[in-house]
């Protein structure tokens, strides 16, 4: 039948109001009922279904028995009802559910190395440890090439940098 | 009337509006997944104490509790482009701290602690940055947000990790879809990582001709390159629909303006109008002032037109709660009061 509004469009949805006893049937299309604001018509899914599933997907072929046990100690929750609800509960959840939610950063921004801003508080200190995770790299470098002097100078510098990044962390 | 639409920017025949928002949450709080009622205070509080209660060299803000607010006025930010439908909707103790010219709104409690919003008109993405980027630091200076040196900033979902940043533009892409060519845009953009989306982000349908793109990856580049991409795209897009403009023109240069002045005539006359009907003759007005062929039009009455017609803004204007059938007819009136002016 025609939605009894704009008698234009099919009406789908059946919208019944009981007040004092007295019972209202409506039959409106779905253009309408938005626009009676009577109902709010959801979203077909949303985007923490679809996380969710997802994790389902990845959950099924990881092999580890217990992937499903870890739980963050600040906020209590597990990683069961994160898969479930597609959002975390507090700040330390990500460390808490730690490799496990991994695959799905890959999947959702195909990179995990953060490459923005910095708070201010902390910009030093980070720049400190990331250009003494460069070093490290460079090091191993070195000794696979066999290049022990400059592998020398590195873990000078190394040191140099550890020391620096323990001042800036008091 | 306030707001971003009440100015023009750059690029204005096709871009509408340009947004940036960035996702924050207090480090000493749990997000608001799994917060309390006392934390969700204590967040509203701090959050009015930086912003509010601080004078800063941006502008004033004024908080609004989402729990003084009733369903229509709720609805009227939604319309003004000013909070999300999620906050719209929200049980907890929420709300948005606001600039008073409108162009910064900050949603406390929603999917995050903090939605720093900036809202500018036409195409200044550079510019919605920056001035989210100040009131970053703002609340930086004062308190520690939930950051991670190798996955950023942490957002309650996923999808907002790192950057914790949107950035959108709106545009009127009328040739485009009259074409049909809008289907290979909206291709292109899916295979580079761009979403788009209607006139009200997440969930809505493309009303009027008007498309929101926006960056969905927020982490492993830098926020500027992430503008940048944002902007380019945006630039091959514009110039697209430019040609097609004066293409379809060209083509039939009596065709198209009959239609244009068409709608103009419904729009200058008619009684009744529904939402959906004003959208599209909006559109075409829309079009004929970006190409000169309107020329006593101002395209910010068209701006304030495409909001005071909505729902919740339009009962507010008419004083009373209206059904629908009353709306159409005062949205009529509304319509030609405003564009009878000229």
């Amino acid at each position: 039948m025609l939605c009894q509004k704009c008698q234009k469009r099919v009406a789908n949805i059946q919208f019944t109001q009981i007040i004092n006893n007295n019972k209202h049937v409506l039959y409106l299309c779905e253009n309408c009922a938005k626009e009676e604001g009577k109902f709010k018509i959801g979203p077909p899914f949303n985007i923490n279904d679809f996380l969710s599933s997802i994790m389902g997907v990845q959950y099924m072929t990881s092999v580890s028995p217990h992937t499903h046990e870890a739980t963050c100690d600040t906020c209590k929750m597990t990683y069961e009802d994160f898969k479930k609800a597609g959002k975390v509960g507090c700040a330390d959840c990500y460390k808490a559910y730690g490799e496990k939610i991994m695959p799905l950063l890959k999947r959702l921004h195909g990179n995990v190395q953060y490459n923005g801003k910095i708070p201010g508080k902390i910009y030093s200190r980070v720049k400190v440890s990331r250009e003494i995770k460069k070093l490290k790299e460079q090091l191993n470098v070195c000794i696979k090439n066999e290049e022990y002097e400059k592998a020398a100078e590195i873990r000078d510098k190394i040191k140099e940098m550890e020391a620096r990044e323990k001042d800036l962390e008091i | 009337m306030r707001g971003w639409y009440i100015e023009s920017g750059p690029e204005s025949d096709v871009v509408v509006s340009s947004r940036v928002r960035l996702a924050r949450n207090f480090k000493d709080f749990p997000f608001p997944f799994r917060m309390k009622e006392e934390d969700e205070e204590a967040v509203q509080k701090r959050a009015k104490e930086i912003m509010v209660e601080k004078e800063n060299n941006i502008d004033k803000f004024e908080f609004i509790d989402m729990q003084k607010l009733s369903p229509v006025e709720r609805q009227m930010l939604v319309e003004k482009h000013l909070i999300s439908s999620e906050l719209a909707g929200s049980q907890m103790k929420s709300g948005v701290i606001l600039s008073s010219d409108e162009k910064v709104s900050i949603m406390v409690n929603e999917e995050d602690h903090l939605r720093i919003q900036c809202l500018f008109p036409g195409m200044q993405l550079d510019s919605a940055w920056n001035l989210c980027n100040d009131i970053d630091n703002i609340f930086e200076e004062s308190t520690d947000f939930a950051f991670d040196e190798n996955l950023g900033y942490l957002t309650s979902c996923p999808t907002n990790i790192g950057t914790g940043i949107r950035a959108s533009a709106m545009l009127h892409l009328p040739a485009l879809t009259m074409t049909g060519y809008i289907r290979g845009v909206l291709e292109v953009c899916g295979k580079l990582g761009i979403t788009v989306r209607g006139m009200y982000g997440e969930n809505s349908e493309a009303m009027g001709n008007m498309f929101q793109i926006s960056n969905q990856v927020t982490l492993g580049q830098t926020e500027e390159e992430i503008i940048t991409n944002i902007k380019n795209i945006a630039n091959q897009i514009i110039s697209q629909e430019r040609m097609l403009r004066k293409e379809l023109h060209s083509q039939n240069p009596f065709r198209f303006e009959d239609k244009i002045f068409r709608s103009l005539g419904i729009l200058s006359n008619a009684r009744i109008l529904s939402s959906e009907e004003s959208f599209k003759l909006l559109s075409d007005v829309r079009l004929g002032v970006d190409m000169g062929i309107i020329t006593n039009i101002d395209k910010r009455t068209i701006n304030e037109i495409l909001i005071s017609i909505q729902p919740a803004n339009l009962q507010y204007l008419v004083g009373k709660q209206l059904h629908a059938a009353e709306r159409d007819i005062k949205r009529a009136e509304l319509i030609r009061e405003k564009l009878n002016r000229f």
